[in-house]
């Protein structure tokens, strides 16, 4: 091939590519974009995997009226504003921002795009074109708890935490309050490994409550150390986000999974025929937003019975995660008998109900 | 008293554990140090270890040959290291920043494939009597291989270093690589085997977290100790035992704060966390609080760029 031809070849091919790319964005401007940014890999197999599930089922819901983008590993800060942006200049007309470091970022970015839908996980400020969405997550701690009750020997728990912010001590509290409904006798020992996710780090926090005599292993972090840990000692754990039963089989009770399918997939039909809204979803077992992963074989037929009560109760609202009376560790009466903790008391909690070892990191 | 007595024993055996990663690649990089280099680039060669060393095993199923690459994989990704800085004398600190970020990308690229499954850990050690000696039991004869190849690996480090004739000749082309090159020693053969070596030891060091500790691939799942690793080797000042006492007293540090929290003592969790980086620096700088020692141990031309003709 001499040069001039080589030339042309690369023109032509130019020409193709331009060609291919026009069509490229005709075919998606019959299609609605959707725009995700996720904070961690889509291979954590935790909290970022399961919200790309929720991309995946739209996908699969209603892919011949849907295209989907996602951007992983974006950092919370200033640089999650400039992938928002991004999103929103390149035609997407929904953007799910998963995580609650994106919160001003996502109200910077929707001012500028009014015409552009955006939902933000698991924040609390809205505007006109911002809708927030959470899990009820305690609900799930409340049916572990009362299994946690049920199979601990020591009456020892351990409980692997992350940061202390309300999410993760309210989710400490409905443990214990369910935990301490069928066993009396039970404490929570939490330690705090001030990281979402560090295998090492949820390892050795893992071990060190082991040794100090916990025989079940309850996290509030993200990856699936502890429950290796706790395989390998022979005791049992609880998982996190995900199923992560293969990471010990033997050990693994159970798993409070996150769900967002549904949500995403009635979240997109509404954009598509009209009636969104930006309003805040706060959804439970009941919205099917959290469920449990299978449980374990070796969990007593009359534990398991019991476990799914609860959770019909739950379901059904016959029952509530913080149901008075809730006496903090001093004994003081916090929710009065015959109430319930309002969203807000929840969504504030930075403090422990009795049973639980230890005082909240302020 | 007597139950807080009794975890001194599991606080001694999770001490070595935690300090082992640390060990294998705060002393690599100490004799690349000592030989002149700076390569910053230890927390992405030991996330390459860890990758390479978890993949080969889970596709063989032979956990030797996923040290072997382990190893390996850890020199080549200094080997990069090497050839940028020593051949094409490009600036050591920025090559190796860049070495980090590379070995973050790459072993999360390999990795993809593996996230999510799970590998059996290396069988732990245990002689009848001695394993259940009580206090120094599980500690002294209940870890794993990697954890004793560790420790051996600092009088070995010592040794060479300080008795070897090659290790005299490394220690020369680090404090004037002029005159050892006056003098006919090939500088930077010696310093690139020196970089391969460290890149060696940083890969065993990913790779104990990945086969052994929490065997599982995860991306960053180092979680910045090659960084730890690196501050090591200059509180240390240079010293193997020293290196080996920094390891222990941080992983020492790291396990009692998370039992304190555990029994429910009334400090805030973050001061603890922040304990055992205080701790070592504190202790280190203490023991080497003699400035002028100090500036005898610290290789003259750390960092600085050799070529034969200049």
């Amino acid at each position: 091939m001499n040069r001039r031809t080589m030339g042309k070849t690369l023109l032509g091919l130019a020409g193709a590519a331009a060609v291919a790319l026009s069509v490229g964005t005709a075919a998606a401007q019959d299609k609605l974009k959707v725009g995700f940014v996720y904070v961690g890999p889509i291979s954590d197999h935790g909290y970022s995997y399961q919200h790309d599930q929720g991309r995946l089922a739209v996908e699969k819901a209603l892919g011949d009226k849907v295209a989907t983008t996602y951007v992983e590993n974006v950092p919370e800060g200033a640089d999650a504003e400039r992938v928002i942006e991004q999103l929103a200049a390149s035609g997407h007309k929904l953007i799910f921002t998963t995580s609650f470091g994106f919160m001003n970022p996502t109200l910077k970015v929707a001012q500028r795009y009014p015409d552009v839908k955006f939902e933000h996980a698991t924040g609390y400020k809205r505007a006109a074109n911002v809708a927030t969405y959470s899990a009820r997550f305690y609900e799930g701690r409340t049916v572990v708890g009362a299994i946690a009750g049920k199979m601990t020997k020591s009456n020892v728990i351990g409980y692997v935490a992350s940061f202390p912010i309300p999410e993760v001590v309210s989710g400490i509290n409905a443990f214990t309050i369910a935990l301490r409904e069928q066993n009396p006798k039970a404490e929570v020992r939490v330690v705090w490994v001030n990281s979402w996710y560090d295998p090492g780090k949820e390892t050795e926090a893992a071990m060190a409550l082991i040794d100090q005599g916990a025989d079940v292993i309850v996290q509030h972090t993200d990856s699936p150390a502890p429950i290796q840990t706790a395989q390998d000692r022979n005791l049992w754990s609880v998982g996190q986000s995900s199923d992560m039963t293969r990471f010990g089989p033997k050990s693994h009770l159970t798993a409070i999974v996150d769900d967002w399918n549904g949500y995403y997939i009635d979240r997109v039909k509404a954009v598509l025929d009209g009636s969104w809204k930006a309003v805040d979803t706060w959804g439970g077992f009941k919205d099917k937003m959290l469920f449990l992963a299978p449980y374990n074989p070796a969990i007593p037929a009359d534990v398991v019975a019991l476990a799914d009560q609860i959770k019909a109760d739950i379901m059904s609202g016959k029952r509530h995660s913080f149901q008075g009376p809730v006496k903090d560790q001093s004994g003081k009466v916090v929710i009065p008998e015959g109430k319930s903790a309002t969203d807000e008391q929840i969504l504030k909690m930075d403090w422990y109900v009795e049973g639980v070892q230890g005082k909240v990191p302020k | 008293m007597s139950a807080e007595l009794s975890l001194i024993g599991p606080i001694l055996a999770a001490m070595l554990a935690a300090a082992t990663p640390l060990l294998f690649a705060a002393l690599g990089e100490l004799v690349v140090e000592k030989s002149g280099v700076l390569n910053l680039g230890v927390e992405g060669m030991m996330l390459v270890g860890a990758v390479c060393g978890f993949a080969v095993t889970v596709k063989t199923g032979s956990a030797p040959m996923g040290l072997l690459a382990a190893a390996t994989a850890g020199a080549a990704t200094a080997a990069l290291f090497g050839l940028l800085t020593l051949g094409l004398l490009a600036n050591q600190v920025a090559t190796g920043l860049a070495l980090t970020l590379f070995g973050v990308g790459l072993s999360a690229l390999i990795g993809q494939a593996f996230v999510g499954i799970p590998l059996k850990g290396l069988p732990k050690l245990n002689i009848p009597g001695l394993t259940d000696l009580p206090v120094i039991g599980q500690a002294l004869f209940g870890q794993d291989l990697l954890v004793y190849l560790a420790i051996l690996a600092v009088p070995l480090v010592h040794l060479f270093l300080y008795r070897t004739r090659a290790g005299l000749v490394l220690r020369a082309v680090g404090e004037n690589h002029a005159a050892a090159h006056a003098l006919g020693y090939k500088v930077i053969r010696i310093r690139f085997l020196a970089v391969l070596f460290g890149g060696a030891m940083s890969g065993l060091g990913g790779a104990f977290l990945s086969m052994d500790y929490t065997p599982m691939w995860a991306e960053n799942m180092t979680a910045g100790r090659g960084w730890i690793a690196l501050a090591l080797v200059v509180f240390a000042t240079w010293k193997p035992l020293r290196v080996m006492l920094g390891a222990w007293l941080f992983g020492g540090v790291t396990i009692a704060q998370l039992h304190v929290q555990g029994l429910g003592v009334d400090v805030p969790s973050q001061l603890l966390s922040m304990l055992p980086y205080l701790a070592t620096v504190l202790v280190l700088v203490l023991i080497s609080r003699d400035v002028a020692r100090t500036r005898l141990n610290a290789p003259a031309c750390l960092g600085k760029l050799f070529h034969p003709d200049a």
